[in-house]
């Protein structure tokens, strides 16, 4: 009889480097810094660290020896995953397994990216193998996500100003977030006039509606629900995980509509199962959800059930997503302000949340009231075409 | 046994440059007129498609027995496109396909070809196509006259629309125009050499053999179309045989379509066929080392032919190029800034294993679910039935326009944006793919959109075709 992962496996310690353009940086770098202030914050040395899980979703390295070789560890078992822009959930939800089956006691988590290197901006010189010679060939991550934001438009009878509007506003939010956050890629404050008026990239997602290409890492220190308490007191607990993986339906099925993220709803019944949620909105005191565009948080609200479908456009006017709102949403200013290293981004949602459940938000005006429990939600791929990790952390009852 | 037409289409790019941006450019007082322009995924090889689309409308694809392609600008100087182009038409596998190159008369050239294997009984339906897409110099003569564009025949016995009564060739050493192995240019010599010696005369001597053979003389014409060497000495031309420009001289395209090279003939004699009558006799020759002459008489079917494009209706449906530049990226006229973008990506066994979807757009019909879907794999993304499909011929449904993005990053494109499509086919059926042929301000959702075969990429010099939507051209 399977068994949920909730409250076997917890958070004892986690690091984030600053994201953005780190030109001085090497990906040996940001693994370097992101594990030894994990570690440090854990209170354990690295030679403690029995295995690990790598995320990386580029082909910038390969195998786990993406970790093994910047930290040195003396030919402990790495393990590399990839699940596109899902990597640094998947990384954690495997590491997680690993330590719940007691294999292991004490699992070293890392997500990485080294996007800046390739000189060129996002949907452009990844090196990512092409698997097909003529099909979907020209087709970025901005204008796939396009086909959904007009699609939602027209389904919920948005005209273009209000569609756009709408999402200019998400933007603003979560700029205002990361501006406010240390570590954040792009920290400044936009208003919604200067999201409106930015260069389109693909209608209707302007510049201000795409996520910084950003170079990071993130990583943590996970070990088993015992033992956590021998390393701290405010240790976080794993409540669940969701992960679905499509079978591409948006370019082969005509009833896939392009408005909903239907991954992200079979991963969520997943995750709310594990978590024993039952009304997430009530339940889940902040959501960091995969925002590579606006567009991709405004559906991915809907999609895991945290408000109805079609009606986000009016949570967003009534600023329910805002820190002091009623569910807040990419606190930490998101893949779009804090920057997306694809591999990485899940880990740093997760460093988010670790960091909020704790009380320890660096800035002390971000800090939330009370939060019991947040989500955060990965997609890899595109539209019609997702594997979407979800994660959910809580603090112990 | 008689032979003839029995139907027939053409191709012009939607694209259309205005002599006056010639002009603008290269100063001049320019002339009058336009020409066609193929797109940036266009080439002779596309181009062809297209034509031998609008030539099988409401013909059985099937009973077509062999393709005979006429270019001097194919897309590969070692390997055949005819095979190509009939496996993107979606032929039987057991046809006779032939690439006639090199010479500006491989159109009638071929048409003999055809009219000769009918009547000896080896074949009872050939497609015969001519197209081209030669690209002159910059700021030359040539640069006012080269227009892009194809034509089809389909040659056979019964239902004849047009029977060739008589037909007269000569072959000829005479050299005008021509390009060497490593040439991308035409080049030429002195015009008043050429004309005199080359086009004026021989058309001249075949059209009288012509009359000769058959005992027909000018007077007998309804028409007469042939190959146009300019806008003054075509009429000319005419004169010298004995017809009056006037009242029998087809027009000749060269100021809407331009000199669209080995398809221009018969484009010319298309025209023709369009306006034409029952009991229309029409005087059809074509020049170039040498020349072919034809004696056609229309036949009451003319009449009842199915609707098609045709020259008329492509030559309505156009888009003008706003500058001189945007021609310069599509014929590839000058070295650009190189851009590190994903690589494009060629794989011959990958072409190989999809070639039902990649060049015919076959997909597959759930023999369980009875859904279609695209691309060609194992199990049905509705009912998980695995291996239980039957193929389905998709590039010629109609399709609708389910959502669109104009992306300005992607791929490279040198007429951005890239325009996503999701396409989803008549009686079922989804495609994502690009938009091409298009103004991004004219896009709506729900717009019906027409599949058309392009190039897609060029890497490890093989080029990759697939299948683009368009608006569909009215």
């Amino acid at each position: 009889m399977a068994e949920s992962i909730r409250d076997k496996v917890a958070i004892i310690g986690a690091g984030c480097t600053r994201f953005g353009e780190m030109w001085d940086k090497s990906y040996e770098d940001l693994v370097v810094d992101a594990c030894y202030e994990a570690f440090a914050d854990a209170g354990v040395e690295p030679k403690d660290i029995q295995a690990g899980w790598v995320g990386l979703g580029t082909p910038l390295a390969q195998t786990g020896g993406a970790v093994s070789i910047p930290l040195k560890l003396d030919y402990k078992p790495f393990t590399r995953v990839e699940n596109a822009c899902g990597t640094g959930t998947e990384a954690m939800r495997n590491a997680a397994f690993a330590v719940a089956a007691k294999v292991y006691d004490l699992v070293l988590v890392v997500g990485m990216e080294k996007l800046k290197d390739t000189g060129a901006g996002f949907g452009a010189a990844f090196n990512l193998p092409v698997y097909h010679p003529v099909y979907e060939v020209g087709f970025s991550a901005p204008g796939f996500y396009a086909l959904a934001a007009t699609r939602y438009f027209r389904r919920y009878g948005l005209s273009p100003e209000q569609g756009k509007r709408t999402l200019a506003k998400i933007s603003v939010k979560s700029h205002h977030n990361g501006a406010r956050n240390p570590r954040a890629h792009l920290r400044l404050e936009v208003t919604e006039e200067t999201v409106m008026r930015a260069p389109i990239v693909a209608w209707p997602l302007g510049l201000f509606d795409c996520c910084g290409v950003s170079d990071g890492a993130a990583a943590a220190v996970i070990c088993t629900a015992e033992m956590a308490k021998s390393f701290r007191q405010d240790y976080v607990l794993i409540k669940g995980f969701g992960l679905s993986a499509g079978p591409g339906q948006g370019g082969i099925r005509t009833d896939y509509d392009y408005t909903c993220w239907t991954e992200t709803e079979y991963a969520a019944r997943e995750a709310y199962a594990q978590a024993g949620i039952k009304n997430p909105r009530r339940e889940l005191s902040m959501l960091e959800v995969h925002d590579c565009f606006s567009i991709a948080e405004l559906i991915a609200v809907e999609s895991l059930g945290v408000c109805d479908k079609g009606k986000a456009p009016e949570d967003v006017a009534a600023g329910a997503w805002n820190q002091e709102g009623e569910i807040p949403v990419n606190l930490s200013g998101g893949l779009k302000s804090f920057g997306h290293p694809i591999g990485a981004s899940g880990c740093r949602e997760a460093f988010e949340i670790y960091k909020q459940l704790q009380g320890k938000a660096e800035e002390p005006s971000r800090q939330l009231k009370n939060p019991r429990m947040g989500l955060c939600h990965n997609q890899g791929g595109v539209p019609g075409k997702f594997y979407c990790t979800l994660a959910i952390f809580g603090l112990p009852e | 046994m008689s032979a003839g037409i029995e139907a027939y289409g053409a191709y012009i790019p939607i694209y259309r440059l205005s002599l006056d941006i010639l002009a603008q450019v290269w100063g001049g007082s320019g002339r009058r007129g336009e020409k066609a322009i193929a797109n940036w995924d266009e080439d002779s090889l596309t181009m062809a498609v297209e034509a031998g689309i609008d030539c099988l409308r409401g013909i059985d694809r099937e009973t077509v027995d062999g393709l005979y392609l006429a270019s001097t600008t194919l897309p590969y100087r070692e390997k055949q496109s005819a095979s190509i182009v009939a496996k993107a038409l979606d032929l039987r596998r057991d046809v006779v396909t032939a690439d006639i190159a090199d010479s500006l008369r491989g159109g009638t050239v071929a048409l003999r070809a055809a009219l000769d294997a009918v009547k000896a009984g080896s074949a009872r339906r050939l497609l015969v196509i001519a197209s081209d897409c030669r690209v002159p110099h910059a700021h030359s003569p040539l640069e006012e006259q080269f227009g892009d564009g194809a034509a089809a025949l389909l040659i056979g016995s019964s239902n004849i629309v047009a029977e060739i009564e008589s037909n007269h060739t000569i072959s000829s050493e005479f050299m005008d125009v021509w390009r060497r192995e490593e040439d991308r240019h035409v080049q030429t010599w002195e015009e008043r050499f050429i004309i005199e010696r080359g086009y004026l005369a021989h058309i001249q001597e075949v059209a009288l053999g012509l009359f000769q053979k058959s005992g027909l003389g000018p007077r007998d014409f309804t028409k007469a179309a042939f190959s146009a060497w300019d806008t003054r000495r075509y009429p000319e031309a005419a004169q010298r045989m004995g017809f009056d420009p006037k009242a029998q001289l087809q027009d000749s395209l060269l100021s809407s379509a331009g000199h669209t090279g080995t398809a221009q003939a018969m484009m010319i004699l298309l025209a023709a066929l369009e306006d034409s009558k029952p009991g229309d006799r029409i005087f059809f020759a074509s020049y170039g080392d040498g020349a072919d002459a034809f004696a056609l008489r229309v036949t009451d079917r003319i009449s009842g032919i199915s609707e098609r494009r045709g020259i008329k209706k492509h030559l309505a449906s156009k888009i003008m190029l706003p500058n001189y530049g945007k021609y310069l990226h599509y014929r590839n006229l000058m070295e650009w800034q190189p851009i590190r973008d994903i690589p494009p990506y060629a794989s011959l066994p990958v072409t190989w294993r999809d070639r039902q979807w990649i060049w015919s757009l076959r997909g597959l019909k759930c023999r369980k679910c009875g859904t279609i879907q695209v691309p060609v794999r194992r199990v049905c993304t509705w009912c998980q039935a695995k291996d239980e499909f039957d193929e389905v011929r998709l590039s010629d449904r109609r399709a609708t326009l389910f959502s669109y993005s104009t992306d300005t990053l992607g791929a490279f494109n040198p007429d951005p944006p890239n325009i996503l499509a999701v396409v989803d086919f008549e009686g079922g059926g989804r495609l994502l793919t690009t938009m091409t042929d298009r103004e991004p301000d004219k896009i709506q959702a729900e717009m019906p959109v027409e599949l058309t075969f392009r190039k897609i990429s060029e890497y490890f010099q093989i080029k990759n075709y697939f299948w683009k939507c368009r608006p569909v051209r009215a």
